[in-house]
């Protein structure tokens, strides 16, 4: 008599937590079964077939380390990590500054917030081989911002990004941050709108300034807020592609490549899956080496807390 | 209502139609003016033939396209016949037995002693068996000049590459770009190539790119090349367009005095209404070797299994290579036709010349047909550097020269 109530009890509760919203599991096993398949799977398999010398087709055919040697001895790979690392540093940093700026001034209770909001939104609607085409024609020193302003008088006037090798990174950071500020602004208006109206009178009783309130209690508060965009940025730069296939498509020479732009050409153009594998992998480890002791200081601190 | 259900039922005529038998659905990447025109050719006389050809252009260049196509044979859609240049780019298809074997209907037709240069038919051929048919031959060795920025420093108009080089500081001083060059990488790597038989001869050549010897792509005669391409580079720096016949249209209308392109550009050329050496003038070889490659684009037919559709294929096979359709098709697409025993007079000067050198036996095999897709997108990324930056010549050779060497 004494066992029985004691198993029941127990055969009880662990279907209990098996069991336990039993359809919601059962609605994400597709999404389970998909992640694993395809992302994990088919990541797997892609670091697998990095280290063959599979060219058009897919070929077991193992080299060991040689695709990786070739790719980073190869001049493109280089340049692409290079404008890759500048394009994220100044993407990420403008990004955060600029959309915040925007947001904290139309959360100022100005006229017209409305008008502007959608103004400031308005370039993310459009793809980014549409924006990569209007900013090569604004850029574009015969019909663009250099016409105008030497139209006007200036006649010494130049500014001509795209045609210089040098700068040419700069000119596709200028899009990407017309582009991807709007989406930003909005994130984080939304953080703002969501700061209690109290923080503010309370910080008036106090007698503190309104960017020291911004700076100093706003910001810290809307810590969730930031998280999210910075993952949404992160991930608009390392997937960085058709942005630059449409502005410049690489050039002057090689000067404005990115790694997906190597990875794709590698694949398809030259049919050179080993390398094109390779290089992705490296696009990947770059990712995980970043997320991950980030990852663990976001969750695993919870965790304790 | 009306439009709806009349779309509806196009749809679905469309839908039966790929099943259908005799017609076959066709790729290829010729969509300017001038090469839709040629197209045409096709269709029409394959349509003659009782079958129906449904076009499957893609907009873009073959850079475009090729994976398209490929991703579709391997992704197990694949279309009746596609446009691919021959050589090494559909190597693995047929490794992989995903393209049809045409030796049969070659042997019946005689293909081996029609094909002039017999080299096209070498690109066709795998391990002995023939999978591709060749529809024309284009050749990049040409060096277009522009009579009207030549009279404008009363300068005659230069009939090689070294009185070219010598006039062109002339050039420059009036203000006209010496050399047009689009800043895309496969017209440098093209134009680099055209210098290289100008100037190193066939015979480097051959070592470097048939046999793969980098210590050849270390040697003198490389160097020369270099040099040269420097100094090209030197005229071309005034040159801000990116595409080829933006480029061209700069020679047409005098504004720089001479671009070195493929034969492709001659449409360019015409639909300006210019006359071959009145307007401008075409120099094979740049002037000092007359020699032609012998690139071009081939017809490949994807294997599928149903006899009706096998049947269709080998009609269009037969079709593209008929006497009349290599006429009608090469004298609107500007490129010259795969056999010789076809009548051309209509052609104009330049193709006239380009005849000629074929007939003379100036040819050599171009370098899609023995350089990988891997290898030739390594020097084409080595090209735009070279061309955009200020690379010296020596520097430029030795990372030539490693690509040569780690070459299949």
């Amino acid at each position: 008599m004494k066992r029985g109530p004691v198993m029941s009890s127990s055969n009880a509760r662990r279907p209990s937590s098996l069991f336990r919203n039993l359809s919601a599991k059962l609605a994400s096993i597709p999404m389970v079964l998909t992640a694993l398949v395809v992302f994990v799977g088919g990541t797997a398999w892609t670091v697998v077939y990095s280290f063959t010398s599979s060219k058009l087709l897919p070929k077991a055919n193992f080299v060991g380390l040689d695709q990786y040697e070739r790719l980073w001895s190869t001049r493109r790979w280089l340049i692409s990590i290079e404008n890759l690392a500048v394009y994220g540093f100044f993407s990420m940093i403008f990004t955060l500054l600029i959309g915040f700026t925007l947001a904290a001034l139309l959360d100022r209770k100005i006229r017209g917030e409305d008008v502007f909001r959608t103004i400031f939104l308005y370039p993310f609607a459009l793809s980014f081989v549409v924006t990569g085409l209007a900013w090569q024609w604004i850029l574009n020193p015969d019909l663009g911002v250099q016409n105008v302003v030497r139209s006007m008088g200036w006649e010494s006037f130049t500014f001509n990004p795209l045609n210089d090798p040098d700068i040419v990174i700069y000119g596709i950071l200028i899009a990407g941050l017309w582009q991807g500020t709007g989406l930003i602004m909005c994130i984080m208006l939304a953080g703002l709108r969501g700061i209690d109206q109290e923080i503010w009178k309370a910080a008036r009783v106090d007698g503190i300034g309104t960017v020291k309130t911004y700076v100093r209690i706003v910001i810290p508060m809307m810590r969730p807020v930031f998280v999210t965009a910075l993952v949404l940025i992160a991930s608009g730069i390392i997937k960085i592609y058709d942005l630059v296939v449409a502005q410049t498509n690489g050039g002057p020479g090689i000067s404005s490549e990115v790694p997906a732009k190597y990875v794709i050409n590698y694949m398809f153009r030259a049919q050179n899956l080993g390398q094109g594998f390779a290089a992705s992998t490296m696009m990947l480890l770059s990712v995980v080496i970043i997320l991950i002791p980030w990852a663990y200081l976001e969750f695993g601190g919870k965790k304790r807390g | 209502m009306k439009t709806f259900s009349k779309l509806l039922g196009s749809v679905a005529l469309l839908g039966a139609s790929v099943a259908h038998a005799g017609e076959l659905e066709v790729t290829h990447w010729w969509t300017s003016g001038g090469e839709a025109a040629a197209v045409s050719e096709f269709a029409k006389a394959f349509d003659a033939t009782g079958n129906t050809w449904v076009d499957g252009a893609i907009a873009g260049s073959g850079g475009t396209a090729r994976p398209i196509i490929i991703s579709r044979i391997l992704g197990g859609d694949p279309m009746g016949a596609t446009q691919l240049n021959h050589g090494r780019q559909a190597e693995e298809l047929i490794e992989a037995g995903l393209m049809t074997d045409l030796t049969e209907l070659a042997e019946a037709e005689g293909w081996t002693d029609l094909v002039n240069p017999p080299a096209l038919l070498d690109a066709c051929t795998y391990e002995g068996r023939i999978y591709c048919v060749p529809v024309n031959i284009h050749s990049w060795q040409w060096l277009w000049l522009s009579h009207d920025a030549f009279a404008q420093i009363e300068t005659p108009v230069p009939s090689n590459w070294t009185e070219f080089a010598a006039a062109a500081p002339k050039l420059e001083e009036a203000g006209i770009v010496p050399l047009a060059m689009g800043q895309q990488g496969w017209q440098q790597n093209g134009a680099f190539g055209v210098m290289t038989i100008a100037i190193a001869g066939l015979e480097t050549w051959r070592k470097v790119v048939v046999d793969k010897n980098a210590d050849a792509a270390r040697g003198p005669e490389y160097a020369a090349v270099f040099e040269a391409a420097v100094d090209a580079r030197n005229f071309a720096s005034n040159s801000n367009v990116q595409d080829w016949n933006l480029a061209t249209n700069m020679v047409i209308t005098g504004k720089a005095g001479a671009q070195i392109m493929g034969d492709w550009a001659q449409g360019e050329f015409q639909m300006a209404g210019q006359v071959a050496g009145e307007d401008y003038t075409c120099l094979p070889g740049l002037g000092v070797n007359e020699i032609l490659d012998t690139g071009g684009d081939a017809f490949y037919f994807p294997v599928i299994d149903d006899e009706e559709t096998k049947k269709a294929q080998m009609a269009l096979a037969s079709t593209l290579i008929s006497p009349e359709v290599q006429v009608s098709f090469n004298l609107k697409k500007g490129s010259l036709p795969v056999r010789g025993d076809v009548d051309l007079s209509a052609a104009n000067d330049c193709m006239q010349k380009g005849l000629d050198i074929l007939k003379a036996g100036g040819i050599m095999p171009s370098g899609d047909m023995n350089l990988t897709a891997d290898t030739q997108t390594q020097i084409e990324d080595l090209m735009a550097e070279f061309w955009t930056s200020d690379m010296s010549a020596a520097d430029a050779q030795e990372r030539y020269a490693d690509i040569i060497a780690s070459a299949e």
